[in-house]
């Protein structure tokens, strides 16, 4: 339950984030994050809510065991953690692909 | 034991750093000479350790326990009773899904929904604010979690909510109940990892108290096999040297003061209050509680909650046999418990710890037995 998940952000409108997960463009809250948040950057996101900006440099090791367990068998405990992580941020209006 | 779920293999990210890792770990406790036990507090460390059989790979003198790491696990059974005595006078409850088949004294909230009460699952405190906007009826969020997931309840009050929507909380806070755990005689925990994303919020300095007082070192630990076997190796060598610190192994995501926006806000809404914890015990400022600021937004101050009779509604035989109290204090594991996989399983839970993603019993029931990586 405090697993959070972390998201690129595409775009910022004051204190909402326009994310995205894997693929998937979801909104963010970022009352929460005590750094400024850049497009770019990658956020650390749990129950909707951003709780850390990852530092650039530990991105890609950051990334690693959620891009294994995304990818894992549906009633896998992680994955689905990982997937309502994802489901608790907010659907953006028209559309929620990010590329 | 059976594993139900077909679960394919994962690798290390460095297969070659993990064996250097766990070799590391046999020299250690090698050194030490006698067998080591150390305490996690996090559900998702857990997953982790049983998805990767971590434990597979660790020196044979070396224990790692399961603390109370479960948030929906150690809410106490009256709170949940509170929850159902509010759905039972008409009141609309919504609540994470993880709590929603947690039993009270008596039953679960998916019962009292069975039985005709409107209980809503939701995955964001923002849900709840939406299901309030939606409806002319009274709104409660059960709101469960550690400080990681009480921030975002705080966020949720400081939003200015609308007037039907009300808080009962049920959060906890990690630190003190580390300080409880340390003093039971019966666990003899050496040293914590501490949860990495409840530290993100708190920072690893707010460790160093409890260091001073119990002489136990405390690691801060990320989630990824690589993390906890790092993390591991740190604690076990503080152990060796006698070196009672805070080490933090999960730079990645914990600072030294930790996300201070984020205690902002947890601090402005909450305060913390002493409380039972199931199976653990009466917790001192285990419990964050609504300010009395925003008594305006506490359930507990709006409606005259009613929940004694629920208790009196008896339990079954098989919840008085359920063990999920000394699973969660560490002092017993899943294989202890005379229901576990047979009475007790994720699609008849009898405990707690068998609802919950982040229960011992469910993630060594969906995971348990079986070593998954090369290492």
């Amino acid at each position: 339950m405090c697993l959070g998940v972390p998201g690129r952000v595409i775009e910022i409108e004051e204190l909402t984030a326009s994310v995205d997960f894997w693929g998937v463009k979801r909104r963010v809250r970022l009352e929460t994050v005590d750094e400024p948040v850049q497009v770019g950057d990658y956020l650390l996101v749990h129950v909707g809510f951003a709780i850390r900006r990852i530092p650039p440099e530990q991105v890609t090791e950051t990334l690693e065991l959620y891009n294994q367990l995304v990818t894992a068998a549906s009633q896998d405990l992680m994955a689905a953690d990982i997937r309502s992580e994802v489901a608790a941020t907010a659907r953006v209006n028209g559309g929620g692909r990010a590329r | 034991m059976r594993v139900e779920a077909t679960i394919e293999r994962l690798e290390f990210r460095d297969p070659e750093r993990a064996r250097a890792l766990t070799q590391l770990l046999g020299t250690l406790c090698d050194e030490i000479a006698r067998p080591v036990s150390v305490m996690h507090v996090c559900g998702t460390h857990e997953q982790s350790i049983a998805r990767f059989g971590l434990r597979s790979l660790l020196p044979k003198a070396l224990t790692v326990l399961m603390g109370p790491g479960c948030p929906v696990c150690v809410t106490d059974m009256p709170e949940i009773d509170e929850a159902i005595a509010l759905a039972r006078q008409g009141i609309v409850v919504a609540t994470f899904g993880d709590m929603f088949r947690v039993p009270g004294s008596a039953h679960s909230l998916a019962e009292a929904k069975a039985e005709g009460a409107d209980v809503r699952v939701i995955y964001s405190p923002f849900e709840a604010l939406k299901l309030a906007q939606g409806t002319a009826k009274q709104v409660v969020f059960f709101a469960t979690g550690f400080e990681t997931t009480a921030v975002a309840t705080a966020a949720l009050i400081l939003a200015r909510p609308p007037e039907n929507l009300s808080i009962l909380s049920a959060h906890k806070y990690i630190p003190p109940v580390m300080e409880i755990v340390a003093e039971m005689p019966q666990t003899h925990v050496q040293g914590f990892l501490a949860a990495g994303h409840a530290a993100t919020i708190t920072g690893w300095r707010i460790f160093e108290r409890f260091v001073a007082r119990h002489h136990i070192p405390v690691v801060t630990a990320g989630f990824e096999p690589l993390d906890i076997l790092a993390a591991l190796s740190a604690l076990v060598r503080l152990i060796r040297d006698r070196d009672e610190r805070v080490v933090n192994a999960y730079p990645r995501c914990v600072t030294a003061d930790g996300n201070r926006q984020a205690q902002k806000l947890l601090w402005e809404v909450f305060a913390t209050e002493g409380g039972n914890w199931r199976g653990i015990a009466h917790v001192p400022n285990g419990n964050l509680r609504l300010r009395p600021k925003y008594s305006w937004a506490d359930a507990r101050c709006r409606f005259d909650i009613d929940s004694s009779s629920i208790a009196d509604e008896a339990p079954t035989r098989l919840t008085q046999e359920c063990i999920c109290g000394n699973i969660m204090a560490g002092i017993a594991g899943p294989s202890d418990c005379r229901l576990f996989g047979k009475d007790c399983t994720p699609q008849n839970p009898v405990g707690a710890c068998m609802v919950s993603s982040e229960g011992t019993c469910k993630i060594w029931h969906e995971y348990g037995g079986h070593v998954l990586v090369n290492a």
